[in-house]
């Protein structure tokens, strides 16, 4: 049984690059300004490996899994 | 009403003991002598604070149980479990730090100053006894240092107190910069750490690492003020008035549209009306009353027989928050005086999270549009997408405080919002603004 992921955003880091959103649609859209909406805290067990990639290309590495539910 | 008005006038009422279950606890004192309260005139009326048991200690029954079955809670706004924040600190390692949050940076809020300027010794022993509770060696006092007179008072107050030799703790005062976000508790850590009185965010938690990287404990002044009379007085003492589920008292500031604007001490489940006709009643027909400040929201004056608590309060979406009520008469413009509270909301972002930085002024922007008249056909629903992007994309939650006061507005002022669409902005919108806001400009220096 592994354990659950929820995403988090470290805000201030956070600078709108966008590409948390483009390796990551199903979880994470954009608002008018780019900057990442959450659609759903908690990643699905499908979604890990492009989980894991969009925190791998943020650039600001703002992008974050914690561990335990959302 | 001046920001930088040390000591506003309080309503003088009944006259009690503390012993007494009276809704009058912290400001006993002053009502009964009316002028602020030195070391001799609080040791007097208190007697000496209680030697502290430290958490875990198995002589006698420590302090965080007590306030734990006191069923105290922050008075600064978020109104979270003391006892929980207390053991929190408490069970980590290494020597913990206290904060006193007097930053008070709500402009429509006195509570804090006004408790300070008549009582600092109950916040000071408040401070002292929570120190020992959860073993640490240092209370750290914050205040905006644009208060000089109240950074003279407390300080006076500090030297009483290091003369008679009374806390086994240090106690240091600083002067921060004063800015509305600044009050918040990750900015004070920062700034005592060297750094902006900007929110920092988390994790980690103060709690596990906070000044100096210790465990660390911040509580608003008056939190910790009613913390010294339950140390003293005991937790049924506490539970005597209020509501069983949120018992003790609170301060509120009342302004607005009523006859003696002022600090109040009430009981929790007051009805907001009665509140009301404490501060002398209405001048003029109520339209609606702003309720938890500039981040607050405003309830229309239907509900104004709503207890003051957080269980009556939350079906309407608001809450106690640090006790602000505006009452806002028939006569004013809700949108405008919303527009306005929203600029300088925005103007007092800290320019750290781009959905507060973009999103607030924006959002302040659409409402200037609404307010004036001068609204697109797109306005009504662009605001209401903006205004639910704010909550929880931020550090801390300036921008959710901003959004709950814009939806609100847009809730409690419905029928002004279809004419300001509709027909242009209404004829009280061209009146002189009936809530006194400051300057919308960013601070200064966040250093």
């Amino acid at each position: 049984m592994s354990h659950a992921r929820s995403l988090r955003i470290d805000r201030i880091a956070c600078t709108g690059q966008g590409l948390c959103a483009e390796l990551l649609p199903e979880l994470i859209s954009l608002d008018e300004w780019g900057y990442p909406v959450i659609k759903d805290q908690a990643v699905p067990d499908h979604l890990r490996p492009h989980t894991r990639r969009a925190i791998a290309a943020c650039p600001r590495l703002a992008l974050h899994a914690d561990d335990g539910p959302a | 009403m001046n920001p930088s008005t040390p000591v506003p006038s309080a309503p003088h009422e009944h006259t009690a003991e503390p012993g007494d279950a009276t809704a009058t606890r912290l400001l006993a004192g002053w009502h009964a002598t009316g002028r602020p309260a030195d070391l001799t005139d609080h040791l007097r009326r208190h007697g000496q604070p209680p030697v502290a048991t430290t958490f875990g200690s198995r002589t006698s029954r420590p302090l965080v149980e007590t306030v734990e079955s006191a069923g105290l809670t922050g008075r600064g706004g978020a109104g979270f479990p003391t006892a929980r924040k207390l053991r929190a600190v408490a069970e980590r390692r290494g020597r913990a730090v206290v904060v006193v949050n007097a930053m008070e940076s709500e402009p429509a809020s006195r509570k804090d100053q006004f408790l300070l300027a008549v009582a600092p010794h109950l916040v000071l022993d408040g401070a002292v006894q929570a120190a020992t509770a959860v073993g640490a060696d240092t209370v750290h006092i914050c205040l905006p240092r644009t208060r000089t007179a109240q950074c003279r008072q407390l300080s006076t107050a500090l030297d009483e107190r290091h003369r008679a030799r009374l806390d086994p703790v240090r106690l240091r005062l600083h002067a921060l910069p004063h800015a509305y976000v600044s009050s918040e508790s990750t900015a004070l850590v920062r700034w005592l750490n060297g750094g902006p009185a900007r929110p920092q965010g988390s994790p980690p938690r103060t709690h596990e690492r906070g000044v100096a990287r210790r465990p660390t404990l911040i509580h608003n002044a008056e939190t910790l003020a009613h913390l010294a009379l339950i140390a003293r007085y005991g937790s049924d003492w506490f539970r005597r008035t209020g509501t069983p589920d949120e018992p003790g008292t609170t301060l509120v500031t009342v302004s607005g549209a009523v006859t003696t604007p002022g600090v109040q001490e009430v009981a929790l489940g007051t009805p907001l009306a009665t509140i009301v006709d404490r501060a002398g009643g209405p001048t003029e027909a109520l339209r609606a009353v702003l309720l938890g400040g500039f981040a607050g929201t405003w309830l229309s004056a239907e509900d104004v027989c709503t207890p003051l608590t957080r269980r009556d309060l939350a079906p309407l979406g608001a809450a106690p928050g640090a006790g602000v009520l505006i009452a806002f008469p028939h006569s004013a413009c809700g949108l405008s005086e919303t527009a306005r509270l929203l600029a300088y909301l925005a103007a007092h972002s800290a320019h750290q999270c781009g959905p507060c930085h973009f999103g607030l002024p924006a959002v302040a922007e659409d409402f200037t549009a609404l307010a004036t008249g001068h609204a697109d056909p797109d306005l009504l629903s662009r605001l209401h997408r903006r205004t639910a992007l704010l909550p929880d994309r931020g550090a801390c939650r300036h921008p959710d405080g901003a959004a709950r006061l814009a939806a609100s507005a847009l809730r409690a002022f419905a029928d002004d919002v279809e004419q300001h669409l509709t027909r242009g902005a209404c004829a009280a919108a061209r009146r002189p603004a009936r809530v006194p806001v400051p300057t919308a400009k960013p601070p200064e220096t966040w250093r």
